[in-house]
């Protein structure tokens, strides 16, 4: 019998930790990279980090398996089969760069019009669009379009910021939680760490999603509200409070629009604008004297109740228009809870506990504080219930004015940027006023005549040629979506092969799988980007992509420009950019390459500067001519957006400068020794209230955030929007044309009412959705040989009533139809979910060829994408026109607004549709692995 | 026959909050990540890339669906690893003093030099929580982390298991569960901690702690007055406000 051996419990753990910033998902935590023999040993979080204090997920952890994933690109490469093919040969940089800087440069000096040059789920957008704004082309953007921009653009335009990078609950304080739409990931480790301390204390969560899973699993309570419907819960909410006075009226009158004077005739030209001043400031009654004066004049009562009559036109308050809008009988419980799925009595209880929580058990924190009206404060008082939501309520048709009810809850309830509600997370606050407009003047050989993307504050801040027809290739900022602030990447595809709004010569785009999970219509994105024109040549004629491993995209690429992966590279984490500050402090942080390539990439964003110098961009070239930036590197450290304001808040100067400083040759140095980032604490008198709050000003005006301060009032009225509408109503030289005159009108209500955003008809009752599971990254995931073994098969969930209507059983496939096409899928039982509703994971399923796996793969044979059945237009109108399956706000991609019908059918053996595999541009992996370095 | 000590000085163990865990795996892939590269052989995959992957892994995170009498279905996020019971059945099957139970913490290890990987142990175990690795051929399971918990290369603050360290949530807890004023033991007495299958009679030293109860919902009477209207028409609506407003 053996004996117990003589363990040894303190092994060596590795020779060396180099800290830097996960990529597994866009979460951006802090991570210690454990080194043996010069490789990625082991993967653990960074205490001292402000995002994930330590934690880590699934994702972050099997970080090793991806940086050693054979899907890795090793080369660039140029096509040499057809588009699709995947057929490429290997050519060096020299040769890939010559090529692709040999088009760039005659579209540059022609029409840069004709680059569109769009990225995914990058992280470097603030220098991405720097670049496209030196080339000159005015077709630019980033991922937001298809992923969330109704939630960011709603949060801004309502209230200065939104959830997740904006901002986040008050953790600590908070004592009642409700939290709609997210699937289990944005911002995936804070929320869990949140949800984890509220559990510690036992405050009560709320979960609001039509599946009940990962986070909304361990809710107290969980609402399985219909999809699409979240808006109309919401308004019901707000019907209730307001009918029970359960409302704050001191913060709504002291920092909301709630009592500006609307012009209240509607005979007038101005109806529904703001009465202003002569310095264009709106105006309010002093309830103290009676007195029309400015919002913002020291030592005023604002008056909600107000009403004026001024040259002939009387005028009420954003207030009474709010009472009108939601004590209607439209709005109540009653009238709603069919439609949602949620009886009226959990309607109405939920608005008790709500005005129970926040007025019964209000919080108040002895800080001291003065706000821009000069006035002291003793204390702030908090109203301890907070919200958050993403996708789930954000990615329908009325997505945006859903975001926007739901902050319109929050503001009523007082529960915004106070103790134990909701708080914004620096840069934010931010309103809609201190972003750029976007720009697309563009011409020949120069730049761009500002940024591209921004925020539209009426008809004449629109994206149109002189002709009135779009400046974008993707239509944004167009009357078709006027607020579309991120952009349409979902459109890009399907407007450059139809040629409308014009054609294009080169689609450059980085990071981005729109042949696939990243697309609507994925089967015709894959004809549209291989389909030629009469002459045998390709409709969309040139094709450049980057992306470090061989994800479906590549096999449509003509040159593709291999990315390093995340631990190979520098990369920044701007506040120029996505930040990653906490409502306490700001923070950025640097990756940098803990290990070296093994292959032939480089950082696509090196290659962009190497690129701007080749083509002799402004800001990429000295006056010599030579490159201005070595690489990304160079530009993190030397580039000044404003003078002393750079990519870097940290240790800028002689090392000890924060936010505003000389450029520090150094600072990398600086960050690597600091754990790979930069945290700076907001003042405590500063902690809530931002907005308003003159210690946060002054803070944030010192770290270069703004120049000036800058309080506001949040926008429970958005007066932008009814600037759209008059504008449909006839007046104003800038119009939107007929076919879009009553849409306009309809959609851009400045007080958020909910409509049905999922008319699909009768034929296709049930809701289908995607979630993204919490250990897989969209397609990054099943890459990872451990990853793919959590979640390796998508089965589509169906409820009891569904699954016993249809007789399914275990082991059953199904035929999913919608009025575009159809699938045929595995399914499995799901009781825990809306009973009109079916689900499957997000971007499990996969193109044969793809990623490095065999062709056999259970991804590819058993694994679906739900896209086959979700168009990017809407069923042709018979209007000839191309309607856009996306919110008609801000053109956010409605994904899911989708409604199938489903039969039983015989199981296949594959999925369908599948497609012929793809030629694999990297070898496949090894069959069997057992990965321990350093022995 | 290989015995069990008669007692351990301590019984270090995890106690998991069912309650709290949202099921992300982020336990189960630090688990895989930190075992691959220290005790032991390498924790391995076969068909890593191929049709149905497959590979060791010490925890896994199960999903269950529980539907109650009335209300709606509910959804629980199960992890599993080793229990490190005391009486541990797959200690006791094994013929060749591979599997062993510390006596000074009660961890339960195998000895991979001594085993011969007949698998009896994972058939002895009732909690399935033994996986025979397919390329070295011996039996693998949860260490607690035994070359994390005492290893002084690590900072103090990291002398944890791998997966409590990275949980997110903070759904793992560990400790001594044998000395009644740890803090895994107060939690355990105040959540109403239980055993896994305690009819078995493994006395496990991993505890569950249960969900609370949810839906419940109940407190309409209570707070139904909170929304009596202030008025029944949109006029009184607008007189209960200038009132409300001269109070502020």
């Amino acid at each position: 019998m053996a004996q117990p051996p003589n363990l040894n419990t303190s092994p060596s753990v590795s020779d060396e930790i180099r800290k830097t910033t996960c990529y597994m998902c866009a979460c951006r935590c802090g991570i210690n990279v454990h080194l043996k023999d010069g490789k990625v040993a082991y993967i653990e979080g960074n205490k001292d980090h402000p995002v994930n204090k330590g934690v880590l997920c699934a994702k972050g952890s099997a970080g090793i398996m991806q940086v050693n994933a054979p899907s890795r690109l090793r080369a660039p490469l140029k096509r040499v089969g057809p588009r699709g093919s995947g057929e490429f040969e290997e050519i060096s940089w020299d040769e890939a760069l010559g090529i692709v800087t040999e088009r760039l440069g005659k579209i540059r000096k022609d029409n840069p019009d004709k680059l569109a040059f769009f990225t995914g789920r990058d992280q470097s957008q603030s220098f991405t669009s720097f670049w496209a704004q030196a080339f000159g082309t005015p077709n630019y953007a980033a991922h937001g379009g298809f992923c969330s921009v109704n939630m960011a653009a709603a949060g801004i335009y309502t209230m200065g910021g939104a959830f997740w990078e904006f901002g986040q609950p008050d953790w600590d304080h908070t004592k009642m939680f409700m939290l709609f739409g997210v699937a289990e990931d944005h911002d995936s480790n804070p929320i869990k760490m949140g949800l984890g301390k509220l559990k510690s204390r036992g405050a009560k969560v709320i979960g609001v999603n039509p599946i009940r899973s990962g986070y909304n699993a361990i809710a107290d309570e969980w609402v399985g509200i219909t999809p699409g419907t979240d808006g109309l819960f919401i308004t019901a909410l707000i019907h209730e409070l307001l009918r029970a006075g359960k409302i704050d009226l001191h913060y709504l009158g002291q920092y909301t629009n709630a009592p500006v004077l609307l012009d209240s005739d509607p005979k007038s030209e101005t109806y529904g604008l703001f009465l202003r001043d002569k310095n264009d400031k709106p105006l309010v009654i002093d309830r103290n004297t009676g007195d029309l004066v400015a919002f913002d004049k020291k030592g005023i009562r604002p008056d909600l109740n107000g009403e004026i009559r001024k040259a002939g036109i009387s005028h009420t308050t954003v207030f009474h228009k709010m009472a009108q809008t939601y004590l209607g009988a439209e709005h109540a419980p009653a009238a709603v809870a069919d439609r949602c799925g949620i009886s009226v009595e959990t309607i109405q209880r939920i608005a008790a506990e709500l005005a129970h929580v926040a007025f019964e058990q209000s919080i108040s924190l002895p800080i001291e504080w003065t706000d821009f009206r000069g006035e002291k404060h003793s204390e702030m008082t908090g109203r301890p219930v907070s919200f958050h939501a993403m996708r789930g309520i954000s990615a329908h048709a009325n997505g945006f004015q859903t975001c926007r009810a739901l902050h319109i809850l929050q503001i009523i309830l007082g529960s915004v940027e106070v103790p134990g509600g909701f708080r914004f997370k620096p840069p934010y606050p931010k309103p809609p006023e201190a972003h750029p407009r976007p720009h697309v003047a563009s011409c020949p050989d120069a730049p761009l005549d500002g940024p591209h993307l921004g925020f539209v504050h009426g008809p004449e801040d629109l994206a149109l040629r002189p002709d009135g027809t779009p400046a974008r290739i993707d239509k944004a900022f167009t009357w078709e979506n006027p607020m579309s602030s991120h952009g349409l990447m979902h459109m890009v595809i399907s407007n450059a092969h139809a040629g409308d709004p014009y054609k294009i010569d080169t689609l450059f785009m980085y990071m981005a799988n729109m042949s696939w999970n990243s697309s609507m219509n994925t089967k015709g994105v894959m004809e549209m980007l291989t389909d030629k024109d009469e002459n045998g040549d390709y409709v969309i004629p040139n094709i450049i992509y980057s992306d470090a491993y061989s994800s479906e995209m590549v096999a449509f690429a003509d040159i593709v420009l291999p990315d390093a992966t995340y631990l190979e590279r520098h990369d920044c984490i701007s506040l120029l950019d996505r930040p990653i500050c906490e409502a306490d402090g700001a923070a950025d942080a640097i990756r940098w390459p803990v290990i070296e390539p093994d292959r032939d990439v480089r950082g696509f964003q090196s290659v962009l500067c190497d690129l701007g110098h080749r083509l002799g961009l402004p800001n990429f070239i000295n006056d010599d001519g030579g490159a201005k930036y070595k690489d990304y590197a160079d530009y993190i450290v030397n580039h000044e957006r404003r003078a002393g304001i750079g990519p870097l808040a940290g240790f800028r100067g002689d090392g000890d400068a924060v936010g505003r400083g000389d450029v520090n040759p150094d600072q990398l140095d600086r960050y690597i020794e600091n754990g790979g980032f930069f945290a700076e604490h907001i003042p405590k008198g500063a902690t809530y209230y931002k907005p308003w709050n003159v210690e946060y000003q002054d803070w944030a005006v010192g770290m270069g955030i703004y120049d000036a301060p800058q309080p506001y009032l949040f926008q429970l009225y958005v007066e932008p929007m009814r600037r759209f509408q008059l504008a449909a109503e006839g007046h104003g030289e800038r119009q939107p044309p007929e076919h879009l005159r009553e849409l306009v009108k309809t959609s851009m209500k400045p007080l958020p009412v909910w409509s049905d955003s999922t008319n699909s008809g009768a034929e296709y009752p049930i809701h289908a959705l995607t979630q993204r599971p919490m250990a897989m990254y969209h397609s990054w995931g099943t890459q990872n040989a451990w990853l793919r073994q959590i979640h390796g098969r998508n089965p589509l969930y169906l409820p009891t009533k569904i699954w016993n209507e249809h007789g399914f059983s275990d082991g059953d496939w199904a035929r999913v139809t919608s009025p575009h096409g159809d699938i045929t899928v595995p399914v499995a039982h799901h009781a825990a979910l809306n009973e009109n509703t079916v689900w499957t994971w997000n971007a499990i399923g996969k193109r044969k060829g793809a990623w490095a796996l065999s062709n056999d793969a259970q991804e590819t044979t058993k694994g679906f994408l739900l896209n086959h059945l979700i168009h990017e237009l809407l069923p042709p109108k018979g209007d000839g026109l191309r309607w856009a399956n996306s919110d008609p706000i801000t053109g956010q991609a409605a994904w899911f607004d989708l409604k199938v019908k489903i039969e039983k059918t015989a199981p296949l053996s594959e999925t369908a549709p599948n497609f012929a595999p793809a030629k694999s541009p990297v070898e496949r992996g090894p069959k069997d692995i057992a990965w321990e370095v350093g022995k | 026959m290989t015995d069990l000590p008669n007692e351990t000085t301590r019984k270090m163990g995890l106690v998991i909050d069912l309650d709290t865990c949202v099921g992300c795996h982020a336990c189960v892939v630090s688990c895989k990540g930190w075992n691959t590269q220290n005790y032991g052989v390498p924790l391995s995959d076969q068909d890593a890339y191929g049709a149905e992957p497959s590979g060791t892994f010490l925890n896994r995170v199960h999903t269950y669906e529980v539907q109650p009498e009335t209300g709606a279905a509910q959804t629980f996020h199960f992890p599993k690893s080793c229990l490190h019971c005391e009486d541990a059945p797959c200690v006791t099957v094994c013929p060749t003093g591979a599997s062993y139970k510390r006596s000074d913490d009660g961890i339960v290890l195998v000895n991979e030099d001594a085993c011969i990987g007949c698998g009896l142990c994972a058939w002895a175990c009732p909690y399935g929580a033994r996986e025979l690795d397919q390329a070295a051929g011996v039996m693998k399971k949860c260490t607690l982390c035994v070359d994390r918990i005492y290893n002084e290369n690590l900072p103090e603050e990291d002398r944890q298991p791998a997966c409590v360290r990275t949980c997110p949530a903070g759904a793992r807890h560990f400790g001594d569960l044998g000395d009644i004023d740890s803090d895994v033991s107060k939690l355990v007495a105040d959540r109403g901690g239980f055993d896994l299958m305690p009819e078995l009679g493994t006395k496990p030293v991993n505890k569950y702690l249960p969900p609370r109860p949810k839906d419940t919902g109940d407190e309409i009477d209570i707070l139904a007055p909170l929304l009596a209207p202030v008025a029944a028409e949109p006029t009184g609506f607008l007189r209960w406000l200038d009132n409300a407003l001269d109070k502020i």
